[in-house]
């Protein structure tokens, strides 16, 4: 592979790979306040891309207004989804409510599909889409776009976990939440919250990535479950390793096209996932818990 | 009454009760079609209770039963249509592949915990997708395999759906002895305290990796038995009848009938495979009005089905006085 094909894989691999971390980051925002795996994450990212499509063709919007509405509104189908679904089973065993989310995640799935229809739909790229050139490679804008909000997004996430006091109690309370709890902080809030965030950080990205590769009912599935390896091979407790695991997870998938075979990229990517989790059960960069009897 | 009840509740009754009316099942209907859906239920119900056995008594989750599914059908069907031989070979060598393939995921895969080992069996589970669609050569890419010859003995072709009932009427009873047996048994002590705590298990002089293997290689076979039967059945096999989806069906199957009982096994299998037949005719509702049953069913009933009904039926017998108001809780915890 010459370094101009080896550079245009790895800009593809990096795009595709920061979408699975905005989605990885949704499963551990989840994870750690509710040690939930929540199978509805790919549904936000879908919701994300429908309605911000509605928003914009169908209701005239223009984009600077339609997609930070179809966020907020998947975030509050987040809220919705944990007070309905989630808080009234709090006491249950971890399965059951794994299993109520792959419920709701069939339910978003078939309401979108009577809603929108089968067909998939696109936007208009951001800021047009005349391709960069780059070192004999090439990015489109919408690519950067993609990576510049995912890294940006990482990056106040850090700013308001360490600064903000909202963002520290959601620290304390994945962390320990009875005793967050005896310290004031309210932990069924903060569990509302993780969900709302988490839908919101789908729909970010079910909207970034409609412009490149459109969006239709049913692409939640698999974009889900990209994600959720991603968080897994960073370490599904640690939001700055679930983001370099989705990115990794990219460019190896991308990589493994121009090396191997388009058709095999998911095994391949899934071998190297199985690989690390057999030599580092806990991600790459999780933490080694002991258990205690 | 006292003699009634005393009959009902050993456990042999209930499994001659269920296997007679298993058996008379099909004699009510003379469509072919709900005979083929009362075997896809059949193997449904015997793929669950290798999987409930894994789950609820090991305490092991796996979301890439579809993989052993496929695998034992595609045995199957590779067997007998690429070498001519007979579907009983088939059956054997996907057993066979089941079991060995199985053994070589279980030694790494279970020493991982909890969603890691449910993401390493979804992993495995996605490859083996990715390789009955891609090597084309030996699966037919997405065309699949048609042309799989039926199961016969001794001149006997289980040609129609009637006939090929009996014989997974036979297997799922012998599943069903297998797993009852099991779950009562040493082994399946061990395994339930495998799943109340490992250390706890280990230090008490269970050997808890061998268990969880052998445990996780015999959900493996039902699976690759259960698929199996259904390539002789359809006489076609293709990718997609393998999933993620049908592997998350599957442990759907067992937390909605309830964990850890084998009659809870068979009402989830039972239900899931009935309601999403039933709802075939709401064409594009189906699937919303089904998320929105087992969203319902899983909030207002955690413990599943079984053990929301052990519970009514407590609650029944104690209004009426029928036990001391003391008894019915074990129904719960069992």
């Amino acid at each position: 592979m010459h370094f101009d094909q080896f550079l245009q894989y790895l800009i593809s691999g990096i795009t595709s790979g920061s979408i699975y971390a905005l989605i990885a980051l949704g499963f551990t925002l989840i994870h750690n306040s509710t040690k939930l795996i929540n199978f509805a994450q790919g549904e936000f990212v879908m919701l994300g891309g429908l309605i911000a499509i509605s928003l914009y063709s169908a209701a005239g919007l223009p984009l600077i207004i339609a997609i930070p509405i179809s966020i907020i509104l998947v975030a509050i189908v987040g809220i919705v989804f944990e007070r309905l679904a989630i808080r009234p089973l709090r006491n249950s065993s971890n399965i059951t409510l794994i299993i109520v989310t792959v419920g709701v995640s069939i339910l978003l799935k078939n309401v979108a599909m009577i809603l929108w229809g089968r067909d998939p739909q696109s936007l208009p790229a951001f800021t047009g889409d005349k391709p960069i050139a780059l070192f004999g490679a090439t990015i489109t804008p919408q690519a950067l776009w993609v990576i510049a909000v995912t890294v940006i997004t990482v990056v106040l996430l850090q700013v308001f976990y360490k600064r903000s006091i909202v963002g520290k109690a959601m620290k304390a309370s994945a962390i320990n939440p009875p005793a967050a709890n005896l310290m004031g902080i309210n932990t069924s809030n903060i569990v509302m919250l993780s969900f709302a965030m988490s839908a919101g950080f789908g729909a970010m990205a079910g909207v970034l990535i409609t412009p490149i590769s459109m969006t239709g009912y049913s692409v939640g599935g698999f974009l889900g479950l990209k994600g959720f390896a991603g968080a897994v091979l960073g370490g599904l407790d640690n939001p700055v390793g679930a983001v370099l695991g989705g990115v990794v997870l990219g460019i190896i998938e991308s990589l493994s096209i121009g090396i191997i075979d388009s058709g095999y990229k998911d095994a391949v990517a899934f071998f190297i996932l199985l690989l690390v989790l057999f030599i580092r059960p806990s991600g790459i960069l999780g933490d080694k818990v002991r258990e205690k009897v | 009454m006292v003699a009634v009840r005393a009959l009902l509740k050993t456990r042999r009754t209930g499994l001659a009760l269920y296997g007679t009316a298993m058996a008379l099942l099909p004699l009510m209907f003379s469509n072919d079609y709900y005979v083929k859906v009362l075997i896809i239920l059949g193997i449904n119900i015997l793929i669950v209770l290798g999987l409930n056995l894994l789950m609820g008594y090991a305490g092991q989750v796996s979301i890439g039963h579809a993989a052993f599914y496929g695998m034992g059908a595609y045995a199957s069907a590779i067997v007998t249509t690429k070498y001519g031989m007979s579907p009983w070979f088939g059956l054997l060598a996907s057993i066979i592949l089941g079991g060995i393939v199985a053994y070589g995921i279980a030694i790494p895969t279970l020493r991982l915990k909890g969603h890691y080992l449910a993401m390493a069996t979804l992993g495995f589970a996605e490859i083996v997708h990715v390789l009955f669609l891609q090597l084309k050569d030996i699966t037919g890419g997405t065309d699949g395999i048609s042309g799989i010859s039926t199961l016969s003995i001794a001149g006997f072709l289980f040609d129609s759906p009637q006939k090929l009932y009996i014989l997974v009427w036979i297997v799922v009873m012998a599943g069903l002895i297998i797993s009852i047996n099991l779950a009562n048994s040493r082994v399946g002590r061990a395994l339930r305290a495998v799943h109340g705590s490992e250390i706890a298990a280990a230090s008490m002089g269970i050997d808890t990796a061998k268990y969880k293997i052998q445990i996780f290689v015999l959900s493996a076979v039902f699976a690759c038995i259960g698929g199996s039967l259904y390539a002789h059945m359809a006489g076609f096999v293709s990718p997609d009848s393998f999933t993620l989806g049908v592997s998350i069906t599957l442990v759907t199957m067992v937390v909605l009938g309830g964990m850890a009982n084998v009659w809870g096994a068979i009402i989830g299998a039972s239900t899931l495979t009935i309601l999403e037949e039933y709802l075939k005719g709401y064409e594009d509702f189906n699937m919303v009005i089904f998320g929105l049953i087992l969203v319902l069913v899983m909030v207002f009933m955690p413990q599943g089905l079984y053990g929301a009904g052990t519970r009514v039926i407590g609650l029944i017998k104690r209004r009426f006085k029928l036990i001391p108001d003391t008894a019915g809780e074990e129904s719960a915890a069992s």
